[in-house]
């Protein structure tokens, strides 16, 4: 009984909108940075350091009436590869799949360099998402071709 | 290759640089060719340089073109805080094509992408500089009669400088052999190691270059700047090695040349200048006439 209980506050039901689990308890907030949820006018229900069981801990996000394209979504894949994503219409699970992580990004990320033109002057941020030979997640730069990497990321 | 700006080595294909290669030795047979007599070309040099800027306007000058522009950023609208974009797209609408440099990173392609001319990248920061990358290349044709299979090696500070990092970028389509002689803490970045990897080639690396003279075709020398070491004892420690002498280009190959990008400081000892090994001012030389083949070729003239 207190088991179910407990179930409930952690998972109360969505009439329409969409719910991400599994991402990382550390970049929780940068997902909802990422997302500008800050400015939504939406029911936005958020948790973090929760128990999973696929990880040791995760964050989750759940959005009353909003629903996102895959490229708005594959933005978070930065922060959270594995982030999953449910849609939810009526109750009920309409689809469920993973955040993928796109080939190139604009106009979110900051570029490392501080020498960078887009540091300067009004020119959006453009970059290639690469992995280096040790599997490490790292953009570079669409102007001054130099690479930030995963730790380096500053959002705009 | 017409209308297509030149912004970084890796623009154009490796047919791309042989065809410029092959434009650039036909100027040198005969410079003189009026073919931009109805062209105006605009130099915009957002930062001091010489060498370049002369090379630049003795091209469009041998090609008969105007030249417009300003030498430095100050007296420019730049200093009324005008944006690049709007500098450009104002320049853009006097002229056909428009060389720059400009002092930061991603310039000169931001540039390429607000113009409705084509652009030539002079430098942009500590990015790129593709046309010394051509020149470079064309002084190595010129005095090896190929640029395939060639073992060079880069002497000094191989870690900031962008004009090593280009020409082995270069270089490795044409299966190379590196040899990379520098002070510990100036070593060639592994991104730029990684290009020789993935092109399936050898490097070498060393901190003195004595041992590797009997083996190389090009002694492509660097300056080393004191700056750029954390420990000034170090830079005093290791400044001698990186000095190019008369002495030690004695076992190299008969057919060996001394390149630098210029400008030298100490590190080619000025008695080198005699030797028929030292080939540094004819490389600087070469630039009008790739520069020539290369504005000839994006105007559409070659």
């Amino acid at each position: 009984m207190e088991n179910s209980v407990q179930k409930e506050l952690k998972v109360s039901a969505l009439e329409n909108g969409t719910v991400i689990d599994h991402i990382p308890s550390n970049r929780l907030f940068t997902a909802i940075k990422i997302l500008k949820l800050e400015t939504v006018s939406n029911p936005v229900y958020f948790g973090t350091n929760m128990n999973s069981q696929k990880y040791d801990s995760k964050g989750i996000i759940k959005i009353s009436d909003r629903f996102f394209s895959r490229e708005e979504i594959n933005k978070i894949a930065l922060v959270a590869p594995t982030a999953t994503l449910i849609e939810i219409k009526n109750y009920k699970v309409v689809s469920k799949y993973t955040v993928e992580t796109p080939d190139e990004i604009q106009s979110f990320v900051k570029c490392f360099n501080p020498k960078c033109i887009t540091n300067y002057q009004a020119v959006p941020t453009k970059f290639k998402v690469f992995t280096d030979e040790f599997g490490t997640l790292k953009l570079r730069c669409h102007y001054c071709e130099k690479t930030t990497t995963q730790e380096n990321m500053v959002f705009q | 290759m017409k209308n297509r700006s030149l912004i970084s080595i890796n623009d154009y294909s490796k047919e791309e640089y042989l065809h410029i290669l092959d434009i650039a030795e036909d100027f040198e047979k005969n410079p003189h060719q009026k073919i931009l007599e109805n062209h105006v070309i605009a130099t915009l040099f957002f930062e001091p340089s010489t060498r370049t800027r002369l090379s630049f306007e003795s091209a469009i000058s041998q090609l008969g073109g105007k030249i417009i522009g300003f030498t430095d950023a100050s007296s420019s609208s730049v200093s009324k805080g005008e944006t690049l974009m709007d500098t450009i797209k104002t320049v853009a609408n006097y002229s056909d094509l428009i060389v720059m440099r400009h002092p930061l990173d991603g310039s000169a392609r931001w540039a390429s992408e607000v113009s409705n001319v084509p652009i030539i990248n002079a430098g942009d920061g500590a990015n790129q500089h593709p046309t010394q990358c051509l020149l470079d290349m064309y002084s190595i044709r010129k005095t090896q009669g190929t640029l395939e299979n060639i073992h060079i090696a880069f002497v000094g500070d191989l870690k900031y400088g962008r004009t090593v990092h280009s020409l082995v970028i270069a270089l490795t389509q044409f299966n190379a052999t590196f040899h990379l002689v520098s002070p510990e803490e100036l070593k060639l970045p592994s991104v730029i190691k990684k290009y020789i990897k993935d092109a399936g080639l050898k490097y070498h690396q060393y901190t003195n270059m004595e041992a590797i003279m009997n083996k190389i075709d090009i002694l492509y020398m660097t300056r080393i700047q004191r700056e750029r070491f954390a420990d000034p004892m170090e830079y005093e420690r290791v400044k001698n090695s990186y000095i190019l002498k008369n002495k030690m280009l004695e076992n190299s190959k008969p057919t060996m040349r001394v390149l630098h990008p210029l400008p030298r400081v100490n590190e080619i000892e000025e008695t080198v200048d005699k030797n028929p090994k030292a080939y540094y001012f004819q490389q600087a030389r070469n630039g009008v006439y790739v520069r020539e083949a290369l504005l000839a070729s994006i105007l559409g003239l070659k």
